[in-house]
């Protein structure tokens, strides 16, 4: 199913806009994730597509050609994954995954069937005839989405489908999501505030701030080219680089960084991953702190920019503590931006 | 249907029946009560005619006796029952918390075999000892229903205080005297309150116990009673139940501020 | 544990309360048994005394019982629908109506039966019929179902499951029946005790609305207890806590059960 809105927007009742007007497209069996800190609107999108909450006046919902604004939840036939799970502890897992086959009112045994074959898609097997709350977190996160995509939903809805678990558990069911959504082949949206897991799962990233679409592309293009000092800072952990900026150098605290284009009153960022402890380079810092973190260690240096600036160092040994060293960081990599504002 | 029109339906029984058997026939009560001779100066007679007043005087003091000494002993076996842990402790709670499903009629029964002409005391004593209908008795007897009420609000609050307040009164050389004053009772005072209020509540409208007991003294309930039934006072019964509503109302209005929970009243 | 004179005060106290409340229990049941209290147990024990209990109110305890399963019902078809109402809309105006439909429980009954005769009492149909008793039953018990069952609806995430059960296809009335109550089964099931405890052991209300051939198990009790020897009124109340400690129990287990659900 193709996706398409219009004009989307949210006023509360108490006036406060959770949802500038958004524009959005999505192609079949496309994989989209919504992603920005809380309170910047993604949820209340996802929530208005699913059809749990309403657009204002002008907004309009396509699902391929319909129009699907005027359709309540019960109508819109999308399958919804929720951030805790919203499983039916009163049934097991088995009649929590057929439970919406039932309300389409199918024969038993195409229920039994359906239900059966999307077990043991989600390799649910063991788990079939427990009750909800004899299951695990990562458990109940597949018969939350088991139960979603049985009724062969027009879409998948999951909103922040991974943060009810623990980092341990996050990291492993975040790849199997992103094997399990391509196996289903369905359209899909998901809501996350981890950059890591919207880059993992999705075919394309909405990066949102102050309920407005930043960004949408796909993560390689976000990560490389961010359109705005947020999206570059969300998206990889970019550093400002506070300095003054002008036609072909940076001037910082630390000395003097040449610049591929630039201009007066510009800003710029850098990711730790590119900034090198290095004797020739152009910039001086003083080493504050060094963590050991197995691959690499990180270090973070003063004197560079007002605020500490941090590099990945590989190397045999660990930088000395409140040495000054030379740093450098490659033209190439230095994210310059025309204006001076941190949102969108 | 969709849930906008399906949950206001779902209000439907319960606004039909309250409207006709509650509402109604609360406003019927009001209305009833200035419908006497007297007319709405009904209730400036109560607080002239000395039988009624007496009685008002007496209803109070009863139950604002039987408060302070259900709160006293039910406090003290309260907190003794959370505090230690030992064998029949669940047993003597058993015990405790027994008389909560008793009308006010058995209630007065007990009091009647503790007290009555047939009673223990007079048959272990010697000479005529019967109190079971006097006001001694009547305060007994509302004793009797208001402990486990107490009780119940008393440990419930008591259950929630941090050990470690405790723990850290201790280390500070705070003794087991100065512990349950400046720590126990400061925290336990809201469900003391809330306690006392229904306690007082359920005194002032307890009918069952007093009527079982058939005292000579009398009480609001029973005015009211013998207003209706005797002499077809309709308007003084209303008035004098309308009284005794609000003041009932107000105080479980006090307890429901300073405790969340609902302890069924009546005896 | 006895460690300081203290303790020893309170667990005085303590068992000086139990004593109180326990011994006229005893006292009633064994004079239930009793061939002759006045001379005591020495007199011998018998059944004589619940046997006459039996063809004297058996009636009345039967018509509890009845009124009891009446009142059950009538007060799951009212409080159940209208907890879940209550609980999917959580604002000022419910609260007021939570308040008011709680009115039952500050009011004591004698001027509850009041209010309803000055109603209903001339509606002769009505007026003599084992219903207008009920009424004030359910009058008195209705508060305890709804809260009761409120109390656990508000504390399961209701809204979620019901968007999860929305989100499925499940129109407002399936949500209802499939995810609300069963959901709410611990509250429900503490409520229906409740109800049924209290409407047995009623008398306030029931003793102001009963007629002479109505009479219910506590108003048979009371005449008993003003018109029959004290070994027939203690056998009968034995009887009465047969019925009602049992109830009792349960009523607090389950009580405890639901509260459970709540953390």
């Amino acid at each position: 199913m193709t996706l398409k809105l219009t004009n989307v927007a949210k006023t509360f009742p108490d006036g406060t806009r959770a949802l500038m007007p958004v524009d959005l497209d999505i192609k079949q069996g496309e994989i989209v994730s919504l992603l920005g800190p809380s309170g910047c609107g993604k949820t209340t999108l996802l929530r208005i597509i699913a059809g749990l909450e309403t657009t204002d006046a002008g907004g309009k919902i396509r699902f391929d050609d319909e129009d699907v604004t005027s359709l309540s939840v019960v109508q819109r036939k999308v399958g919804m994954v929720f951030q805790s799970y919203a499983l039916f502890p009163n049934m097991s897992v088995r009649r929590n995954i057929g439970y919406g086959l039932k309300m389409q009112k199918l024969p038993k045994s195409e229920i039994d069937a359906r239900v059966d074959e999307v077990i043991a898609l989600c390799r649910l097997e063991p788990y079939a005839d427990r009750p909800i709350n004899a299951l695990s977190g990562g458990q109940r996160q597949r018969v939350a989405l088991a139960r979603a995509f049985a009724p062969r939903p027009r879409i998948l809805l999951l909103d922040e489908p991974l943060s009810a678990l623990d980092a341990a558990l996050r990291g492993q069911l975040r790849d199997e999501l992103a094997v399990l959504l391509r196996t289903f082949g369905i359209t899909a949206i998901f809501v996350t505030h981890d950059q890591t897991e919207a880059m993992a799962i999705a075919d394309r990233v909405a990066v949102m701030s102050h309920g407005q679409v930043a960004q949408i592309g796909t993560p390689e293009a976000l990560y490389r080219a961010p359109a705005s000092p947020f999206v570059a800072r969300f998206v990889g952990d970019a550093m400002p680089l506070k300095g003054r900026m002008g036609s072909g150098a940076l001037h910082l605290d630390g000395g003097t960084l040449p610049l591929e284009g630039g201009a007066e009153g510009g800003s710029a960022y850098v990711r730790a991953e590119d900034v090198r402890l290095d004797e020739d380079g152009p910039l001086r810092g003083r080493i504050e702190a060094v963590t050991f973190l197995g691959t690499h260690y990180r270090v973070v240096l003063s004197g560079v920019t007002p605020e500490p600036v941090v590099a990945l160092h590989v190397g045999a040994s660990a930088p000395k503590l409140g040495q000054t060293v030379g740093l450098s960081i490659a033209p190439g990599a230095i994210l310059s931006f025309a204006h001076e504002t941190e949102s969108a | 249907m969709s849930s906008r029109t399906f949950v206001p339906l779902c209000f439907l029984p319960l606004a039909i029946f309250t409207i006709a058997f509650l509402a109604l026939p609360l406003v019927r009560l009001i209305l009833a009560s200035g419908e006497g001779e007297a007319g709405w100066a009904i209730y400036l007679e109560i607080l002239q005619k000395p039988r009624y007043l007496s009685t008002l005087i007496q209803t109070v003091v009863i139950s604002v006796a039987v408060t302070i000494a259900a709160l006293a002993i039910s406090t003290t076996a309260g907190l003794f029952l959370v505090r230690n842990r030992f064998r029949g402790r669940g047993t003597l709670l058993s015990i405790l918390t027994l008389p909560l499903a008793f009308p006010g009629v058995v209630v007065g029964f007990m009091i009647i075999l503790l007290g009555g002409r047939q009673g223990l005391i007079n048959q272990i004593t010697p000479g005529h000892v019967v109190f079971a209908y006097s006001a001694f008795g009547l305060f007994l007897g509302y004793l009797y229903f208001s402990i486990p009420r107490v009780l119940l609000t008393v440990m419930a609050a008591a259950e929630k205080i941090d050990p470690a307040l405790e723990e850290a009164a201790l280390t500070l050389g705070a003794s087991p005297y100065r512990i349950v004053r400046d720590v126990l009772l400061p925290a336990l005072m809201p469900a003391m309150i809330a306690a006392g209020a229904i306690a007082f509540a359920t005194a002032m409208g307890a009918f069952g116990t007093a009527f079982t007991l058939a005292t000579n003294i009398d009480v609001l309930p029973m005015v009211i009673y013998t207003e209706f039934t005797l002499s077809a006072n309709i308007a003084m019964a209303s008035a004098l139940s309308v009284i005794l509503g609000l003041v009932t109302w107000a105080m479980l209005l006090i307890a429901r501020s300073f405790a969340g929970g609902v302890v069924a009243a009546g005896g | 544990m006895l460690k300081s004179p203290a303790k020893i005060l309170q667990l005085a106290v303590t068992l000086l309360a139990c004593a109180f409340l326990l011994v006229p229990t005893l006292q009633s049941v064994l004079a239930g048994v009793t061939v002759n209290y006045f001379q005591g147990v020495k007199s011998g024990l018998t059944l004589k005394w619940i046997g006459e209990v039996w063809t004297l109110y058996s009636a009345s305890i039967f018509l509890s019982i009845w009124l009891a399963l009446c009142c059950l019902i009538s007060t799951l078809i009212i409080g159940v629908p209208a907890a879940y109402a209550l609980a999917r809309n959580p604002g000022r105006l419910s609260r007021i109506l939570e308040e008011f439909i709680s009115l039952p429980l500050a009011i004591p009954g004698l001027a509850l039966a009041l209010a309803l005769l000055q109603v209903y009492g001339s509606v002769q149909g009505f007026r003599a019929h084992w219903s207008f008793i009920l009424v004030g039953h359910v009058l008195y018990t209705l508060p305890f179902m709804v809260r009761s069952v409120l109390s656990v609806m508000a504390a399961i995430d209701l809204k979620t499951l019901e968007e999860g059960a929305a989100s499925l296809g499940a129109p407002a009335w399936r949500r209802f029946t499939d995810i609300a109550v069963p959901n709410a089964m611990p509250g429900v099931l503490a409520g229906s005790l409740t109800v049924v405890t209290l409407s047995i052991g009623e008398f306030n209300l029931t003793w102001m609305l009963h007629t002479p051939f109505l009479k219910t198990l506590p108003v048979g009790l009371a005449d008993s207890y003003a018109s029959m020897r004290l070994e027939i009124a203690s056998a009968y109340t034995l009887v009465f806590f047969v019925m009602i400690v049992p109830l009792l129990m349960a009523m607090q287990w389950a009580s405890a059960r639901a509260q459970r659900t709540l953390t």
